[in-house]
């Protein structure tokens, strides 16, 4: 298979949970540069294919090719080492941890390899969390206080600081806004525009239609474990959109253009 | 306490951030400090109105304190680290007896003629302390392994693991005490030889937890565990190689309290585990995981220490020794909730 400016793309991507198809022949596609929405109600497996895809979790069934070769992901470090990396809907962030160790949590820079007890390059690690912060435009007064003592804002902030800083392919954010003020929100979507600047493909599960709308090319929309249909944002509204969400119109997916 | 102040997003980027950091973080091991000296005090006023004599300035007493903090504080440093995962060791103890009698078994003399392997005498000292060591590596992996891979609460598995060694212990030998070891074993234990012992493991794990990369993923598998699977850190091997280095530990303890002893019994040991977790607690080691310091436990080991034979000090019985016992585990484990309860609050 040639590249064709296909960043990602899945085949018949499925995901059971025992007896619950929490995912069921997902085919997805994104391309170079992209930034698109998944959208759904509860439960349509949005979080679950953002999953297979960033090694959290193996799927049952069906493909993934990156960059145009197939990949397995058998660990988030797999999806890393490709150039992948998610902001995870939990806010995967150590509490008690200050801001360049949650930025560098399981990559840390050290001094010389001894395994385990390689000694921490801390000032690196400062310094680079420092620059990464102002790539993304964030603004945290003491990086060295503990997560767990900043905003929700600001612990945001620093997780897709972090993601930004090491993604070269792809950025996935779950939910990167559904705890957020009105002010830390904006904040977030600029640092979306600014991975668009970058040409950083994005994949951004929301509920926010209107966030959607602002910030993306394509909006792929998930219903019950299954992808109802990919919509060009610029194309369609929000009507369309809610009703193949809610599954009152269905079968957009002959429509599109790239399937 | 001055913590929990999130400064106003739109101010500058602060630059020596290293000072306010530190503080924040030295405020627990200042305050057990603090706490330290107080309780010093009230012993020696205590002892000045009870007993007529000075508490602290009396030479033997203070070397007392110090080697009985010694040995616990051995196992306190690796029960720190578990505590600091999120976890519990509770088997600390009972490895402690059953390291002692395997450790002392291969350690005895060709004089005695009841030694437990009559083959086996006058062995260099080495090996009786590899083949104990070796006892804790064993429990801690079993632990770890259960832990990690079959997701049973830490606190069930090392039950598990103290009923289990206490049996092993008394298994060993049919209940009968291994005596008689060889002058080089007896070496460990005697002076101030577990003190030292005990400084230098404090240190080296003060350093691993403080600046490398085992401390950093130990202070974030306690912190968010799910945070640190993501993150690509290997959960289930960090955490096996943490309750191996507490098993071990606790194996430390038991050699160094069998050649102390020159004897091991299958009981030694009893307790310990509730000890250590005290000493950990009161130094400021939070048992919901996340936060504490090898320094915190010093001093909480200290402080302990002091509580103990100043109650001796002070005459009381041995029954109300083990009462106030359980009783400052509690009232750390209170402190360490309010401290959880001001933190959140806080944010």
């Amino acid at each position: 298979m040639a590249n064709d400016g296909i960043v990602l793309k899945t085949e018949g991507l499925t995901k059971y949970y025992g007896g619950v198809h929490a995912l069921e022949d997902a085919d997805f596609t994104l391309h170079e540069g992209e930034h698109v929405a998944i959208v759904g109600d509860n439960g349509a497996g949005k979080s679950t294919f953002v999953r297979q895809i960033t090694g959290v979790e193996q799927p049952t069934a069906g493909k993934i090719f990156f960059g145009g070769k197939e990949v397995a992901f058998n660990s988030p470090i797999d999806a890393r080492d490709f150039g992948i990396e998610a902001v995870f809907q939990n806010l995967a962030l150590a509490d008690d941890l200050d801001v360049p160790s949650n930025i560098f949590l399981g990559r840390e820079e050290t001094y010389f390899n001894l395994g385990p007890f390689s000694f921490l390059n801390e000032k690196k690690m400062y310094k680079n969390s420092m620059e990464a912060l102002e790539r993304t435009g964030v603004k945290i007064p003491n990086l060295r206080n503990s997560i767990a003592n900043m905003s929700g804002g600001q612990r945001q902030c620093v997780a897709i600081s972090r993601a930004a800083s090491f993604a070269s392919k792809l950025i996935i954010m779950d939910e990167p806004t559904a705890a957020l003020g009105v002010q830390e929100t904006t904040q977030v979507e600029n640092i979306i525009r600014g991975l668009k600047k970058q040409g950083i493909p994005l994949i951004l599960v929301s509920h926010n239609l209107r966030q959607v709308f602002n910030l993306v090319d394509k909006i792929w929309v998930f219903r019950r474990g299954r992808i109802a249909g990919m919509l060009e944002a610029d194309k369609t509204d929000g009507n369309e959109v809610v009703s193949l969400i809610t599954g009152v119109k269905t079968g957009v997916h002959e429509n599109a253009s790239y399937i | 306490m001055t913590e929990g102040t999130v400064t106003n997003q739109a101010e500058p980027v602060a630059a020596p951030a290293t000072v306010e950091g530190g503080k924040r973080q030295r405020s627990h091991e200042l305050n057990a400090l603090m706490g330290l000296v107080g309780i010093a005090l009230i012993f020696e006023i205590l002892g000045w109105v009870f007993q007529g004599q000075s508490f602290l300035f009396n030479a033997q007493r203070l070397s007392i304190i110090i080697l009985q903090v010694a040995v616990v504080g051995i196992i306190a440093i690796g029960v720190t680290q578990v505590i600091i995962t999120g976890g519990i060791d509770l088997s600390s103890g009972s490895i402690v007896g059953l390291t002692a009698m395997v450790a002392m078994s291969f350690a005895q003399v060709s004089t005695y003629p009841r030694a437990v392997y009559p083959n086996l005498t006058d062995l260099p000292v080495i090996i009786p302390v590899l083949i104990g060591l070796g006892v804790g590596l064993g429990a801690g992996l079993i632990n770890g392994a259960l832990i990690a891979y079959t997701r049973i609460p830490p606190f069930i598995a090392t039950l598990g693991m103290m009923v289990t060694a206490r049996g092993a212990a008394k298994w060993y030998t049919r209940g009968q005490p291994v005596s008689f070891p060889t002058d080089s074993f007896a070496a460990i234990g005697q002076g101030m030889t577990p003190v030292f012992i005990f400084l230098a493991i404090a240190l080296l794990f003060h350093v691993a937890l403080k600046y490398t990369v085992y401390g950093k993923h130990t202070y974030a598998i306690g912190s968010n565990e799910s945070a640190a699977r993501v993150s690509g850190i290997s959960v289930e091997r960090h955490l096996i190689m943490v309750y191996a280095i507490a098993g071990m530990l606790a194996s430390l303890a038991g050699i160094v309290i069998a050649a102390r002893g020159l004897t091991a019994q299958a009981g030694m040991g009893t307790m310990y585990e509730l000890q250590a977790i005290a000493m950990a607690v009161i130094g400021g080691v939070s048992l919901s995981g996340g936060r504490g310091s090898i320094v915190g436990t010093v001093i909480g080991a200290a402080i302990f220490g002091v509580i103990i034979s100043g109650f001796t000090f002070l005459r009381l019985s041995a029954y109300y020794q083990e009462m106030i016992m359980g009783a400052i585990i509690v009232a750390a484990v209170v402190a360490d909730v309010y401290r959880q309860r001001y933190r959140t609050s806080a944010r």
